[in-house]
């Protein structure tokens, strides 16, 4: 597995998970077995808002689905992408245009491409990170799994 | 709330307190002991989330538990893996391991020097599953070459051999098996994550006997998986993580869960099914035993070598087989793999044959005469008549074990102690 060490970066990873509140899904399945319908799910249960943009869906996780991220109209904090990777330029574009704080790009969407025009334009960027798993990592349950979260500290976990 | 800091902490801090944060509710340092069979589930969304895998959450003790966790994370960390799961014993993790990766037609190359029981295990548990067996030459990267087929779907070998003592060239092993596209399953159990990482080397899959020297006192049985999480499940060849499976309502472990797919499906659907779950209270006492695993090891490593390299010197002896004796025109060979110490399990051929070594356990006095190894005591026995008695003669000659060898586990004790009983054993 390749390691795009750059964007992943665990202040950022924390931050973005602490500030964002509301996250547009690009490419979130209807389908419950499929990998974006788990996180979106996750990341609903653990309080954010989510906004699926999938032009081949009405509804997704009872919320309305929106053809492209510049029809969403409400702010959005977060663009988290499940797209093949030759796509994430123009939802990098797209992302800046509508002026969300960051840019968060799934296991295997790999895009140097898209991940500087985000960067360049003052997005905070994540690539090849779940952000299902970099929650429960550091805020969540990732540890009741025997996943090794990495996390190293003699302070109490603040719940959230 | 402050972020946590980006450091990467030492081995022994991590020994410490890697996956035993201090307990949100009440604060307690220790890890606790949460004996539970089961878990009060929030409401029926929380439950069937939990069941899902779409939300990390307890539901039986049989499939997760608090405890079992923090010890599982920790063995994670110490290896550089991306998860573990725990079993009951050492032999249970890997039955689980070759269970889940394992269908009827396929084949195994393993090391023909394993531990007896890990021999006898893949033995007759490969039969049942009609999955083809070849033992090879631990030392000979060629052999496993040529030994692979079509159907091979891993290799298994032991950083150390028990009790041959054989150091396994793991990196050139590893580049073999990925040339065949599959795994290098590794038992760490004689090295531990603090003499060896079997991942930094290019294994794949590392299991451990805890009841061994991660447990350390002898108290319990248990044992864990670890992943390196780099293996790619989706290369064709390992329809059983890749494709929908039938066993969990269609759900496609490695496209779901990426780096982690070989380890939810060994935890969701292998050890719910077998069941050979870890018990929360030895989880609890290996966690205590990995705290002082550094500690424990180095004065196992200073003390075997200092036995081994003794027992050399004597007439009476015919040979050592500690690495560091085994290994002498080949130390590069432990420079890369052990530069802290090739281990504290070695043996010994007592000229005399079987009487001989019979006579000699009857006169130790601080060695324990019993079946285990990695224990702060030190530990004696006869292969030949106890832990090697189903192998038959040829078995027990490729195992390197001879009518009069003698085993030895070399614990933390006065190592002039052990020099003054062994010296008195042999009169
Ligand atoms: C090298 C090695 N692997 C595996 C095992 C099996 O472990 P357990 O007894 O915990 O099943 C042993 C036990 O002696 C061992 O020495």
């Amino acid at each position: 597995m390749p390691k795009t060490i750059k964007y992943q970066d665990p202040a950022t990873i924390q931050r973005v998970l602490r500030t964002g509140r509301s996250i547009a899904v690009v490419g979130l399945s209807a389908n419950a077995l499929r990998a974006s319908h788990f996180v979106g799910y996750y990341a609903q249960r653990h309080g954010y808002r989510i906004i699926p943009v999938n032009p081949r869906e009405e509804e997704v996780l009872g919320e309305p689905c929106f053809n492209s991220l510049t029809a969403v109209g409400d702010a959005v904090d977060v663009v988290n992408v499940f797209r093949d990777p030759s796509a994430v330029p123009a939802i990098a574009r797209e992302a800046v245009a509508i002026g969300a704080k960051a840019l968060w790009l799934q296991f295997g969407v790999i895009s140097d491409e898209g991940a500087a025009i985000a960067a360049d334009a003052g997005l905070d960027v994540v690539m090849d990170r779940c952000l299902k798993i970099e929650h429960a990592r550091y805020m969540g349950r990732m540890h009741w799994l025997g996943l090794n979260t990495e996390v190293v500290t003699a302070r109490r976990r603040i719940k959230r | 709330m402050t972020d946590l800091p980006d450091r990467q902490f030492g081995f022994r801090t991590r020994a410490l307190h890697a996956g035993a944060r201090p307990e949100p509710e009440t604060g307690a340092r220790a890890v606790p002991i949460f004996q539970t069979s089961s878990y009060v589930f929030e409401d029926p969304e929380s439950a069937a989330a939990y069941f899902n895998l779409q939300e990390y959450g307890n539901t039986y003790s049989r499939i997760m538990n608090p405890t079992v966790a923090a010890f599982e994370e920790r063995i994670a960390n110490l290896e550089g893996g991306v998860g573990g799961v725990a079993f009951a014993s050492g032999l249970a993790a890997q039955s689980a391991t070759f269970f889940t990766l394992l269908s009827p037609g396929d084949h195994v190359v393993a090391s023909r020097a394993l531990y007896g029981g890990s021999i006898t295990q893949l033995k007759h548990l490969l039969k049942k599953l009609s999955v083809e067996l070849t033992f090879v030459d631990p030392d000979d990267p060629d052999e496993w070459d040529r030994a692979t087929t079509e159907q091979t779907r891993l290799f298994f070998g032991e950083t150390i051999g028990n009790p041959g003592g054989n150091v396994m060239d793991i990196e050139r092993i590893a580049e073999v098996a990925h040339n065949h596209s599959i795994p290098l399953v590794m038992d760490n159990t004689f090295a531990t994550p603090y003499l060896c990482r079997p991942i930094e080397w290019g294994a794949d899959i590392v299991i451990h006997s805890a009841t061994k020297f991660l447990g350390g006192h002898g108290t319990s049985i248990g044992g864990v998986v670890i992943d390196s999480g780099d293996f790619d499940w989706s290369n064709g060849k390992f329809a059983v993580i890749a494709e929908p499976s039938d066993a969990y309502h269609g759900l496609a472990f490695h496209e779901t869960f990426g780096m982690y797919g070989f380890l939810m499906k060994l935890r969701s659907e292998t050890l719910r099914d077998l069941g050979g779950c870890m018990s929360p209270f030895n989880a609890f006492l290996f966690l205590q035993g990995i705290e002082t695993l550094p500690l424990r090891m180095d004065r196992h490593v200073s003390n075997a070598l200092g036995v081994a390299t003794w027992l050399d010197a004597r007439s009476d002896v015919i040979s050592v087989s500690h690495p560091a004796l085994h290994y002498r025109e080949n130390a590069a060979l432990l420079e890369k793999y052990l530069p802290k110490g090739a281990g504290a399990v070695f043996c010994f051929e007592l000229a005399g044959g079987r009487g001989a070594g019979q006579n000699f356990i009857r006169n130790v006095q601080l060695f324990s005469h019993l079946a285990n190894v990695g224990d702060a005591k030190s530990l004696i026995i006869h292969p030949a008549s106890t832990t090697h008695r189903q192998l038959n003669n040829d078995e027990l000659q490729a195992a390197g074990i001879a009518p009069g060898t003698i085993r030895l586990s070399i614990g933390i004790e006065d190592i002039d102690d052990l020099q003054w009983d062994l010296e008195q054993a042999f009169a």
